[in-house]
């Protein structure tokens, strides 16, 4: 049956499938008490991370330009849904419909505020685009660390100075306080419902990529000039592509905050470091592949939990991985490699040899090419 | 006078800020790539100095030049085995890889010296210069600060439109392909332009942990981005132009801190980067690039 579909039809199910078992695995693993507690805690960040992976690829693999500002958005999404759950826990029962809530308005508030962003963002490309919406996680970062956010019988009273300024009744509670962040937040998310977040998310992602609107995203990305001569809308497409992304974001970012009794906005959940631990998942499950970014979520994430010996080493290995993946895809020496002892060339040993004069094309290009990309 | 007092410190601030910009515009200019790394070879550069001069005992000019040639030799390395082999490849490339070594960088220091922030002494030892009956303090490292600041920038521009070295950065910057023609050893001017930046960013990283006394593995990154936002702010590529956006941020950021919000300084430097980029993306003195088809 598989051989008959297309090609992309055929990979997406495989990608869902793989989803699927490994939720069935771990849910089998889990209640037959095989996994540890320590495993058990990381499930959910672990869909989290997958889902931040899969729209950071849209970004980055899909669309082609370098978003250092992904948690950013994950951080909106964040405390969005935990203050509408924090006000609402007595007024909504059902601890389903208000996550559900919560994940939407998530959803909607990072969407706005990346767009929001992609408006001035996208007229910027490569470096400064890279630099702008770094600058533009960072500021949301300061903002959420300033904001006071109370409720009392009146309604809701905001500020942006101290606690005391929010002039509440006595019966009033503070819902973001500061620095201190948001506390109590109902324990609402688990494993299935990351995992049907996660299905929802390649849904929306793997269409996007084999619609007409993708395949526009991608042309963009090979060559904006050529795209834009045949009548591809470079705006429309650009934002469309950032800002389900950053929707995306804020989804995981609401599963992320209702995983956590405290949140508050330091850089090693939501500032720099985060985006670039997001940013080396897609590097490793290889830019644009979308299958990828999952699986490299889930093994840099569960690995150094294994083995705890090299927790130390984590971020030091993470650097060396981006460096030498880096070095070994786009360098003249690490391209002839792997024309030469790369699977693909293996898989193909009875094909036409097409690697020897690849590679020599290849190399007289590098040494001749001065002015590449001028 | 608080005004001025705040002004003077944004200035001496805006003087840090543009030796290390003046890093990131000369790389930018010539290998057109945006070296993430240079921030944590400030950072490297004031390890250096602090083990130097503090544990060790060296004197303050040795350790400073120790740690410039550390510093030089960490910039050319870091040049030559990651971003060298990736000269042709896409931006998107050595942007991560960058990105890679700053992340190496910061961590290789967190396993070497540890996260536990250090107290760096000043390395200036003059007194603090009181004006006007004690209202007006100006210390020793703002005065340092702002006449290293302009020695360099005074030096620099001499280097590069005086020496033939110099010319050849300005012809590689320009041109590579036509450079190469014309026999400039380019592999050799990019390596030269990472030496010069690194060696700045030891003197920038001596000045900065003088003036702000904490040193941790991640002291460089953040006056790292802001360096290059007064990079981009004053034209990239342009030497002056480092210098003009480095004093106006540093004076931005300290006035901000002042009279809008302590907490939010950070985010009021990087929405004048991105008010700079809406308005004028080339920078106050930079000049426009056309893309060609």
């Amino acid at each position: 049956m598989l051989k008959n579909m297309k090609k992309s039809t055929r990979s997406n199910i495989i990608t869902y499938a793989m989803v699927i078992v490994a939720y069935i695995v771990m849910q089998t693993l889990v209640s037959t008490g095989s996994v540890t507690n320590l495993i058990q805690g990381l499930l959910v960040p672990l869909c989290a991370y997958s889902i931040l992976a899969v729209s950071l690829n849209l970004t980055v693999g899909i669309l082609g330009e370098l978003s250092l500002g992904h948690a950013g958005f994950m951080c909106v999404g964040a405390f969005v849904s935990a203050a509408f759950s924090k006000i609402n826990a007595t007024s909504i029962e059902n601890d389903l419909l208000r996550f559900i809530i919560a994940i939407i308005i998530a959803a909607v508030c990072a969407g706005i505020v990346g767009i929001l962003i992609g408006i001035p963002v996208l007229r910027l490309k490569g470096d400064y685009l890279a630099i702008v919406t770094l600058a533009f996680g960072e500021i949301i970062k300061n903002v959420m660390n300033v904001i006071y956010l109370g409720v009392d019988s009146k309604g809701i009273h905001f500020c942006i100075t101290k606690a005391s300024d929010l002039n509440m009744e006595s019966d009033g509670k503070i819902i973001i306080n500061g620095a201190t962040g948001i506390t109590g937040t109902p324990h609402s998310s688990n494993f299935t419902i990351g995992v049907i977040l996660l299905l929802i998310t390649l849904f929306i992602v793997l269409n996007l990529i084999n619609s007409r609107s993708g395949r526009a995203i991608m042309a963009i990305r090979d060559n904006s000039i050529a795209a834009e001569s045949i009548g591809i809308d470079l705006t429309k497409y650009k934002m469309l592509a950032f800002s389900i992304s950053a929707m995306l974001a804020g989804v995981a970012g609401a599963l992320y905050s209702h995983n956590l009794s405290t949140l508050a906005a330091t850089s090693k959940n939501f500032g720099y470091n985060m985006s670039i631990m997001i940013l080396v998942f897609v590097v490793l499950g290889g830019i644009g592949n979308i299958r990828g970014s999952i699986i490299a979520a889930i093994i840099l994430t569960l690995l150094p939990e294994l083995l705890r010996a090299v927790n130390d080493y984590r971020m030091l290995i993470y650097a060396i991985l981006l460096i030498a993946l880096m070095l070994f895809n786009s360098s003249p020496a690490g391209i002839n490699f792997r024309e030469k002892y790369g699977i693909g060339r293996l898989l193909h040993k009875n094909g036409p040899d097409l690697s020897e004069t690849a590679g020599t094309q290849r190399a007289h290009h590098v040494e001749g090419a001065g002015k590449k990309g001028v | 006078m608080d005004f001025l007092t705040h002004l003077i410190n944004g200035i001496s601030l805006g003087s840090i800020y543009a030796i290390i910009a003046l890093g990131y515009t000369m790389v930018y200019g010539i290998a057109k790539m945006l070296n993430f790394a240079h921030g944590d070879v400030i950072m490297i550069g004031s390890y250096v100095v602090f083990i130097t001069v503090s544990t060790m005992g060296f004197p303050t000019i040795l350790g400073i030049v120790i740690a410039m040639a550390i510093c030089t030799v960490l910039g050319m390395t870091i040049e030559k085995v990651a971003y060298s082999p990736l000269r042709n490849a896409t931006p998107l490339a050595v942007l991560i890889t960058a990105i890679g070594v700053s992340y190496l960088l910061q961590n290789i220091a967190l396993l070497v010296f540890g996260a536990n922030p250090k107290s760096f002494k000043s390395v200036v030892p003059f007194e603090p210069l009181v004006l006007a009956d004690g209202q007006l303090v100006i210390t020793g490292v703002s005065i340092v600060a702002i006449i290293t600041g302009v020695i360099i920038m005074v030096a620099l521009t001499l280097f590069v439109n005086k020496t033939k070295a110099g010319c050849a950065m300005k012809a590689v910057s320009e041109d590579r392909g036509a450079a190469q023609l014309m026999g400039i050893n380019v592999n050799g001017t990019i390596s030269m332009t990472f030496a010069i930046g690194s060696a700045l960013a030891a003197i920038a990283g001596v000045l900065l942990c003088s003036a702000y006394p904490t040193l941790t593995p991640y002291t460089g990154s953040m006056p790292g981005i802001k360096a290059f936002t007064a990079a981009v702010f004053g034209g990239i590529g342009s030497i002056p132009g480092a210098m003009i956006g480095g004093l106006l941020l540093g004076i931005i950021e300290i006035l901000g801190k002042a009279y809008i919000s302590s907490q939010l300084a950070d985010a009021i430097v990087f929405a004048v980067l991105i008010i700079v980029l809406l308005v004028k993306p080339t920078g106050i003195l930079g000049k426009p690039i056309n893309e060609k088809v």
